[in-house]
């Protein structure tokens, strides 16, 4: 009998966090590999629209992004709450579109420009007269390729608010 | 001799370094690729020509400052006018040259000759709203897949999509070959002709 209560009364072993690290890693090593590195910080708002007939963007290195949009509140007071267009980390106006096309352009390797495409990433609450605006500018500088970034789902959900 | 145990090193701040990256990682990175609607924008030409195209070949949508939706001249709702630009596009209603083998539409007189003549000419105000631009986008572009679909299903038993999805996994290079010439014979049959003019104030 008493080697049973010499048990109870024994202490808890501590558990072990040596492999604490390891799985830690583990996540670690997971993202390092599934990600890709954030490129803009969004200074708009940027709800995209819903649609279904989409294709992949995938050769991120081959994408050249222009945001519009309203500004988000931060900077509303420095900015105004008109629809404006974000090229890189900065607002921007639409006539500095052409200048910031053919610098992109500049840092790619030759054989790949025929390639590149421009995402429109455009707030689903702007009027169209801006986004004829960046379309008529990429026209201009021959960026004819251009994919509307939208959400994947259907299509009625863009009428609900 | 005394053999001395080599000394341990403390690893339970490893942890907390390995935590540490983790989050910078999960911070600073996206997972999420994007996806959206692939367009073409027509290039500038320095002297248009006249082109005259049929009344009856053109499928004339609108959409005005306050987002309503104009189809011909009549107003609309966003879910019909899928139905109503294939109706248009498969309607083949052309005589001798011009006979369309493999629509199934009404063979109207009054609508499209043939599919590789229908044109949608799509006009939007400045007004208009983005999101509603990307749905009427969005339900044209739909009605083209969907008679691609179908012509590609009876020809090749697999759709349209599908053999888009084929080309981009396979690896081996006659399928790859096989698979465009496909892709081009049923967009040959249904040609994407969606012409947006300068937006109306």
């Amino acid at each position: 009998m008493s080697k049973f209560k010499n048990k109870k009364s024994a202490q808890l072993p501590e558990i072990s966090t040596a492999s604490l690290p390891d799985i830690v890693f583990m996540l670690l090593f997971f993202f390092m590999v599934a990600t890709v590195m954030r490129q803009n910080t969004l200074m708009i708002q940027n709800k995209l629209p819903v649609a279904d007939q989409i294709e992949k963007l995938d050769k991120k290195d081959l994408v050249m992004y222009i945001y519009a949009g309203k500004p988000s509140s931060r900077y509303r007071a420095s900015a105004g709450n008109q629809a404006r267009v974000q090229l890189n980390d900065k607002f921007a106006d639409v006539t500095d579109i052409k200048a910031f096309i053919l610098a992109e352009r500049a840092s790619k390797r030759e054989e790949v420009i025929p390639f590149l495409t421009t995402a429109l990433k455009v707030d689903g609450d702007t009027n169209m007269g801006l986004v004829g605006d960046i379309k008529s500018e990429l026209r201009e500088v021959n960026a004819l390729k251009i994919n509307y970034t939208t959400r994947t789902g259907d299509v009625k959900d863009n009428f609900n608010p | 001799m005394t053999r001395r145990l080599a000394p341990s090193v403390n690893a339970g701040s490893m942890a907390d370094i390995a935590f540490l990256l983790l989050i910078f990682f999960l911070v600073s990175t996206t997972i999420e690729t994007d996806v959206g609607i692939m367009r073409k924008l027509p290039p500038i030409i320095d002297d248009p020509s006249d082109i005259t195209i049929k009344k009856k070949n053109i499928f004339r949508v609108e959409l005005n400052q306050s987002n309503e939706l104009l189809v011909d001249g009549t107003i609309m709702k966003v879910k019909d006018l899928k139905t109503a630009a294939i109706a248009f596009l498969d309607n083949g209603g052309g005589t001798g040259d011009l006979t369309c083998a493999y629509c199934k539409g009404n063979h109207n007189a009054k609508s499209s000759d043939n599919p590789n003549k229908a044109v949608i000419s799509f006009v939007n105000s400045r007004e208009t709203n983005y999101e509603t631009y990307i749905a009427v986008q969005n339900e044209l572009i739909s009605a083209y897949t969907e008679l691609r679909n179908r012509e590609a299903k009876k020809i090749y038993g697999i759709s349209y999509i599908e053999m888009k999805k084929r080309l981009k996994k396979t690896n081996s290079k006659e399928d790859k070959k096989v698979l465009k010439e496909r892709i081009k014979i049923i967009q040959s049959m249904y040609p994407e002709k969606i012409s947006e003019a300068e937006p109306r104030t």
